[in-house]
Order: structure tokens, then C-alpha cells, then sequence
């Protein structure tokens, strides 16, 4: 098992060594980007602004029914949701929802590239297939998901706030309140930090199933599955060391 | 001119190619036959640089591929073309985007020369109005056609073709056929196509390399493919009831 671990890590590896190489031709490499940011970005828009909306209402409706108690002021539930969304759903959560939709929308993608020999076609003309398919993946989402991020939680916040003031028994005032007491700004750069690994972590790992798929339709489909179970278990694990390092 | 010096290849212990000696010259539509699992696809794959050799050497002119580096390799690939089996074109991309992909990653022509260069090339395999098609919008023939055209869009020198008649109509099939061995005769390609088919065989087969558990059995053409008393060989050709039926005959 440690064995076929340290084989695997170890051509994971060597990937990231091809793809991180100089490109043969950067502008095509630049347009590749620009259509990844809107495969992988844009079009991710929807899902998260949608989620992160019913995560907000979800986490300031339980804030709230957890402090149903004179003793707690009512202005915690804004706070609570703040710190909630900023703090682990818009980055973690957002995070594992985006390894379900990118990520095995990547490994399937290159898997299927693989098997109907697309690669083979471009490592033929010279092309170093690992640089050209995923060095953009890996960019595109470099520079997009701190955006989603921000997104998710505006979003987040703002469901969090409608649910409250409609359903949770608060007023705007006291949920502003909330918002506004005791920020700590480096939350949210502590966010992007944790948005930014969890999107290469999705991006290289999904690549790395799709590129070495081997076989069939049967295998793609096994690669994207992987895919997505590797991504989730390494967010949960970097979410751990990164909260460790960054809020100590 | 590609030479092939005993070339061997595993894969877990399972010897695949076993001392492999042929020269494919210029000009000419090589052929290698041999039946399914014979080891056909290991040894293209394997001159091409897809797969690494065990022991032996791929010369390309006067230049030893197997001991380049992946860089260096570069050179080489920008004067192959590939036709694949499946036709292998990029999904995402149009007829015309597929064909102009080797002259955007390594040519810097304006646009508009790249644009007539694709048509030429499109208009050469008879693919007419179709640039703006996607890969999944044509049919078999159509695929390997374009295909053609991507291949031949950088003017190699070198043609490889694996099993370009599988999943064709015979019909369709001949034309790939007639097209590949036009292209090779145009431009003193040295062309090296894949296949079991024995159409392809009496109607293209200038030199003809038959291959059979890894071992090169026979070497000819086709004139001389008929008459061979190889017995390895005569199971390939005359399989079938009817070509047994017209060797007995003859």
C-alpha cells in the first residue's frame, strides 16, 4: 500500500515537473487560460452564488435558534454568520463543492483526452501535452476562485441576513451590528490563502487522474470519482494544517 | 528514410517486439501487417517515441531517435504526422481550428497565411465548407480525412497511419487508402500505415513488413504477397474462404 502511495506521489511528482515547464508558445497558452477561466470559472458562478445563499440562511437560522437566550445579545447571530461563511463555508465548503463540479469535469475531460488519443496526438507534434492541457486549469483557477470565494460569502451573508430579519426573529439593525463588531480583516485573507491551495490542490489532482487514465469509458469514470474523493480528503487535511499555521 | 535496429519491447516481463530490423524508405506507402495483438500498434508507437524501446535503435535519416532527450526529440515530431485510429481530433475544437493547431503552436505566420494553408490542406483531402464543423458533427470518413489534413498541414516528412480504414465502408476506406498513398507520392513522404486489412494491402502495399507474436516474419510487396510460400503469412493473407478459394484456383 505505502508502496503504490510513494509510486503515485512520486509520477504526481514528475507531472507537476512537465506541467510547470516553459510553454512552447505562450500566447496560445494565454487564450487556452482565458477559455479555462470561463469553463471553470464563470460557470461556476451559478452553483456557489446559489449554495453559499442557502449555507448563510441554514448557518444564521441555527446561530439563531442556538441563542435563543436573553443572556446572549442578538447582534452574535450576524457575527456568527460572518465568521461562519468567512471563516470555513466560503472557502472549505465552497472548496468541496467546486472539487465535485471542476474537478471531475477536469479528470474526465483529460481522461477522455487520453483514451480517444488526443494526448498522443499533441506529445506527436512535439507539444508537451501536460503543460498545454493543465498549466491553464491550474492558472485559471488560481485567479478565479478567490473570486468565487468573495462571491460565497457576500452571498452567503446576504441569505444569512434575509432568513434572520424574515424568519429568525432579529432586526436589520442588530444583524448590521453583528456584521460590523469585532472584524478581524485577516480573516478574509486567511480565506483567499485557503481558497488559493484548495484550487490547485482540485485542479492538479483532478488532472493527475484524467492524465493517467488508462482503458475505458469504465476508467474515465473511476478517474473522475478518485478525483473528487482525493481532492475532498486533501482539503479537509491542508483546511486542518493551514488553520493551524495561519490563526495560531 | 526511417531505420529500425534490433528493436525489442516489453511490457511486465511479456516481450512484445523482438529484434525488429526494417527500413522504411521515402516516397513509398510502407506498409505493416499482422493480426490483431501481433505487436503493430507497440512498434509504431514505438518509432514515433510514444513508447520507449527496451534495447535497439529508431534512426531517422542520419539521426539516432532513441537517444535524444525530450527536447531535442521536439525537432523530430515537428516533421511527423500522425494519422491516429480513432482519428484522435481535438474535440474542442473546429475543422479549421484542428487543422491550423500545428501551424499556431509552431509557426509564427500571420493568420491569413495560416488560413489559406488550412483551406489548401482541407481542400487536398476533399473536406469542402466544413471548417466550422466540430469533430462530432462529421462522419468516419470525414474524421480521418481531417485528420489527414492536421497531419499533413506542417509538410512532414514523415507519415504514420494506424489502421486508417478501421470503422470505413469499403468504399470510404479506398478513398483514405488512394489518399494516403497520393500524399506519400506528392511530397516524398516516408509513410508507415498500420493495418489488417488486405484491401489496403493489394491496393497500396509497396513494401509490405509482416509481423506476427513480435517477429518480422516476411518482407515484400504486393505482387510478391500472393505468390510467398511463408506459411505464417499465407494463414494471414488467404483467412478468408474466398481468398483460399481463389489461391486454389490460381
Amino acid at each position: 500500500m505505502f508502496t503504490h502511495f510513494f509510486e503515485g506521489f512520486g509520477s504526481y511528482i514528475l507531472l507537476l515537473k512537465k506541467v510547470f515547464s516553459k510553454p512552447e508558445k505562450p500566447s496560445l497558452y494565454y487564450k487556452q487560460t482565458v477559455r479555462e477561466i470561463i469553463a471553470l470559472g464563470f460557470d461556476s458562478v451559478g452553483i456557489i452564488t446559489i449554495i453559499s445563499f442557502f449555507m448563510g440562511a441554514a448557518v444564521g437560522l441555527q446561530t439563531a435558534y442556538n441563542t435563543e437566550n436573553p443572556i446572549y445579545p442578538t447582534y452574535l447571530i450576524g457575527l456568527g454568520t460572518r465568521d461562519s461563511m468567512i471563516l470555513e463555508f466560503s472557502s472549505s465548503v465552497a472548496a468541496l463543492i467546486l472539487a465535485g463540479k471542476v474537478g471531475s469535469n477536469i479528470a474526465s475531460e483529460i481522461g477522455t483526452m487520453r483514451i480517444t488519443e488526443q494526448i498522443d496526438a499533441l506529445e506527436i507534434m512535439g507539444v508537451n501535452s501536460a503543460s498545454y492541457l493543465i498549466l491553464p486549469k491550474i492558472i485559471a483557477t488560481l485567479f478565479f476562485n478567490p473570486f468565487l470565494t468573495l462571491i460565497s460569502i457576500i452571498m452567503g451573508i446576504s441569505g444569512g441576513y434575509i432568513a434572520c430579519t424574515t424568519l429568525g426573529g432579529i432586526t436589520s439593525k442588530d444583524f448590521v451590528y453583528g456584521l460590523q463588531y469585532a472584524f478581524v480583516p485577516f480573516y478574509i485573507t486567511y480565506s483567499i490563502i485557503k481558497t488559493l491551495f484548495f484550487a490547485f490542490i482540485i485542479t492538479s489532482v483532478s488532472s493527475y487522474q484524467g492524465y493517467y487514465v488508462s482503458g475505458g469509458s469504465l476508467e474515465v469514470g473511476r478517474a473522475s470519482t478518485k478525483a473528487v474523493v482525493f481532492s475532498c480528503l486533501l482539503i479537509l487535511l491542508f483546511n486542518v494544517i493551514l488553520t493551524q499555521l495561519l490563526l495560531k | 528514410m526511417i531505420r529500425i535496429k534490433n528493436l525489442y519491447k516489453s511490457f511486465n516481463g511479456r516481450i512484445v517486439l523482438k529484434d525488429i530490423n526494417v527500413t522504411f524508405e521515402p516516397g513509398k506507402t510502407n506498409l505493416i501487417i499482422g493480426q490483431s495483438g501481433s505487436g503493430k500498434t507497440v512498434l509504431l508507437k514505438t518509432v514515433v517515441g510514444l513508447l520507449e524501446p527496451d534495447s535497439g535503435e529508431i534512426w531517422f535519416e542520419e539521426t539516432l531517435f532513441t537517444k535524444l532527450s525530450f527536447t531535442e526529440r521536439k525537432e523530430i515530431r515537428k516533421m511527423i504526422g500522425m494519422l491516429f485510429q480513432g482519428s484522435a481530433l481535438f474535440d474542442s475544437l473546429t475543422v479549421e481550428q484542428n487543422v491550423r493547431f500545428p501551424l499556431d503552436m509552431f509557426t509564427n505566420k500571420l493568420m491569413e497565411e495560416k488560413t489559406e494553408r488550412v483551406n489548401f490542406c482541407l481542400k487536398r483531402v476533399n473536406i469542402l465548407n466544413s471548417n466550422h464543423l466540430y469533430p462530432s458533427e462529421l462522419s468516419g470518413g470525414m474524421k480521418k480525412r481531417v485528420a489527414i489534413a492536421r497531419a499533413i498541414s506542417l509538410n512532414p516528412k514523415y507519415l504514420f497511419c494506424d489502421e486508417p480504414n478501421s470503422g470505413l465502408d469499403p468504399i470510404t476506406a479506398i478513398l483514405i487508402d488512394e489518399l494516403i498513398k497520393e500524399i506519400t507520392e506528392e511530397y516524398n513522404i516516408t509513410t508507415i500505415v498500420n493495418t489488417h486489412d488486405m484491401n489496403s494491402v493489394m491496393e497500396i502495399g509497396e513494401k509490405i513488413v509482416f509481423i506476427s507474436d513480435g517477429v518480422i516474419y516476411w518482407e515484400g510487396n504486393k505482387n510478391e504477397i500472393l505468390n510467398s510460400d511463408n506459411e505464417k503469412l499465407n494463414d494471414f493473407v488467404f483467412a478468408n474462404s474466398l481468398a483460399k478459394q481463389l489461391k486454389m484456383k490460381s
